[in-house]
C-alpha cells in the first residue's frame, strides 16, 4: 500500500515531558466523557419510551382484547399496583378491556437458553387457568434454528388457549395431543424447551400467590393516563 | 488544482476495489463474519462503522499536531471509543428494532482493526481532507464488502433479500449459510474470486504491455 505523506512529522523530536502526555490523556479522556454524558442525556428519553412502548405493544399481544394495563407488585403479602418510587421488579402487569375488567396477567419471566438468557412475556388468563400468548422480549439463539421460537407461527400459536394443568409439557412433533402439551421445533428442542421451562418456573413461582378470580386489584385511574398510543 | 482533485478521487476510489479493506486487506473480520447473515444487518453494521470511521479520521487528522506519538494509539482508541458509543445510543434510541440484531456488535466496532488501522497508516500523517476522503472510500469498501457477503448469505440462507422472500417457498433454505461456518464459506469463495480477477487483470495487462512493445 503506498501512503501519501504531505505531513512533516520529524522523528528526531525530543521526547516530551511525561506531565505533557498525562495532560494530553486526561483531557482527551474528559472531552470523550462530556461528548458520552452529552449522548446518553440526548437518547436517554426516547429510549425509555420505545421500551415502554415495546412492554405495551407486548401486553396487548399476549393479552387478546385487553386495552388497558398496569403493573403490579407485592407489598405487605398484597398485589398492589406499581406506584412511583417503588421498585419495578419483579412485578407483572394486569391487562382489563375497554369496560375496565380484569381480564388476566402478563407475566414476565426469564431463564437460560441455547445461547444465551431468553427473555419472555406471557399472557394468564386466572379465570380458565390457561396462558392466552407468549411473546420472546429478547433472545440469542442461533439464526434459522433456535431463533423459531418467535418466528414460527406455529410454535407461537402453540401458546394460545394452552392449559396449564397439571404443567407444561413439550413433546416431540406428533407425539403429544393433549391439551398442555406443546410440539418441540424440529431442530431446536432446547430452545423449544427452554421456553416452557421459563412458563412453568414462573407459573410455580406466581399462581398460588395471584388473588383469587374475581378479587384482582382493580385499574388506577392515574395510571390510566400514563401513555396513550 | 487538478492534481489535488485527483489525489482526492484516488484517495477515495482506491478503497472500495484496489485496497478493498476486507476483500485485499483482510481487516475486519470479526463484525465481517458475525453480522452478515442478512442484507439489512451487513448495511447497518457498514453504516455504523462509516461514521465512526468518518469522525475518528477527521478528528485525528485535525488534532495530529496536538498527539505526542508516545500516546497516539490511546488517543486514536478514546476517539473510535467515543464514536462507537454515540452511534450505540443513536442506534438504541432511533432504530431500535436494528439495534437488537446487531446487539453486542456494535460495541465490538472499537475493536475493528480497519479503523485503528486506517488512523495509524493514514489519517495521522495526512490532511483532514484527504483523511476524510480515505475514511469515505475505505468504509464505502467495508460497506460494500458486507453487502455482498450479506445478501449471498441471505439469499442462500433464508431465500430472501433485505426480507423480501424470492423464491415463494420453491426454495429449500440451507441453514448453514447464516450459520458462523456459512460467513467462512462465503467470505473463502469471495476471496477467491477477488483473487482470481486481480491475477486475471495483472496478466491482461501484461499481455498488452507485451504487444504494444512488439509493435512499437
Amino acid at each position: 500500500m503506498t501512503e501519501i505523506i504531505t505531513a512533516n512529522r520529524p522523528d528526531a523530536e525530543a521526547d516530551p515531558p511525561p506531565i505533557r502526555l498525562i495532560a494530553t490523556l486526561a483531557l482527551a479522556g474528559l472531552i470523550s466523557g462530556v461528548a458520552i454524558v452529552g449522548i446518553f442525556e440526548a437518547t436517554f428519553e426516547t429510549i425509555a419510551v420505545n421500551k415502554a412502548r415495546e412492554l405495551r405493544a407486548a401486553v396487548f399481544k399476549v393479552l387478546p382484547g385487553v386495552s388497558q394495563m398496569q403493573e403490579l407488585t407485592y407489598a405487605d403479602e398484597q398485589l398492589v399496583p406499581v406506584t412511583e418510587g417503588m421498585s419495578s421488579e419483579n412485578s407483572i402487569y394486569a391487562g382489563y378491556d375497554k369496560e375496565l375488567n380484569f381480564v388476566g396477567y402478563a407475566i414476565p419471566g426469564e431463564g437460560p437458553g441455547f445461547q444465551d438468557t431468553i427473555k419472555l412475556l406471557y399472557g394468564y388468563i386466572p379465570a380458565d387457568r390457561k396462558v392466552m400468548g407468549m411473546e420472546v422480549l429478547e433472545s440469542r439463539e442461533t439464526p434459522g434454528l433456535g431463533d423459531k421460537i418467535y418466528k414460527d407461527d406455529v410454535f407461537v400459536g402453540s401458546f394460545r388457549d394452552l392449559p396449564i394443568d397439571p404443567i407444561i409439557e413439550v413433546v416431540k412433533k406428533g407425539r403429544g395431543g393433549k391439551d398442555n402439551q406443546v410440539d418441540a421445533i424440529t431442530g431446536a428442542t432446547i430452545s423449544s424447551r427452554a421456553v416452557v421451562r421459563i412458563i412453568n418456573e414462573n407459573n410455580a413461582k406466581w399462581l398460588d400467590n395471584l388473588p383469587s378470580p374475581g378479587s384482582e386489584p382493580g385499574l388506577r385511574v392515574e395510571t390510566n393516563e400514563v401513555v396513550h398510543d | 488544482m487538478i492534481e489535488s482533485e485527483n489525489q482526492d478521487y484516488n484517495e477515495l476510489i482506491k478503497g472500495i476495489w484496489r485496497d478493498n479493506p476486507v476483500f485485499v486487506q483482510v481487516l475486519g473480520m470479526c463484525p465481517m463474519l458475525a453480522v452478515t447473515n442478512s442484507a439489512i444487518n451487513a448495511i447497518a453494521m457498514g453504516m455504523a462503522t462509516l461514521f465512526v470511521l468518518v469522525g475518528s479520521s477527521f478528528l485525528v487528522a485535525t488534532f495530529k499536531k496536538w498527539i505526542p506519538k508516545q500516546i497516539r494509539i490511546s488517543c486514536f482508541i478514546i476517539i473510535i471509543a467515543t464514536f462507537v458509543t454515540v452511534a450505540d445510543y443513536t442506534l438504541l434510541a432511533l432504530i431500535p428494532t436494528v439495534h437488537k440484531e446487531l446487539g453486542a456488535f456494535i460495541p465490538l466496532i472499537v475493536a475493528n482493526c480497519m479503523i485503528l488501522g486506517r488512523q495509524e497508516a493514514f489519517a495521522s500523517k495526512n490532511t483532514v481532507r484527504l483523511a476524510v476522503m480515505d475514511a469515505l472510500g475505505m468504509s464505502a469498501g467495508f460497506v460494500f464488502a458486507l453487502f455482498t457477503l450479506g445478501a449471498v448469505r441471505e439469499i442462500l440462507g433464508s431465500g430472501s433479500l433485505f426480507g423480501v422472500d424470492l423464491f415463494g417457498g420453491a426454495f429449500e433454505p440451507w441453514i448453514i449459510m447464516i450459520l458462523p461456518p456459512g460467513g467462512f464459506l462465503t467470505l473463502g469463495l469471495i476471496l477467491f474470486f477477488f483473487n482470481w480477477v486481480t491475477h486475471r487483470r495483472e496478466i491482461f495487462l501484461e499481455r498488452v504491455a507485451e504487444a504494444e512493445r512488439s509493435g512499437s
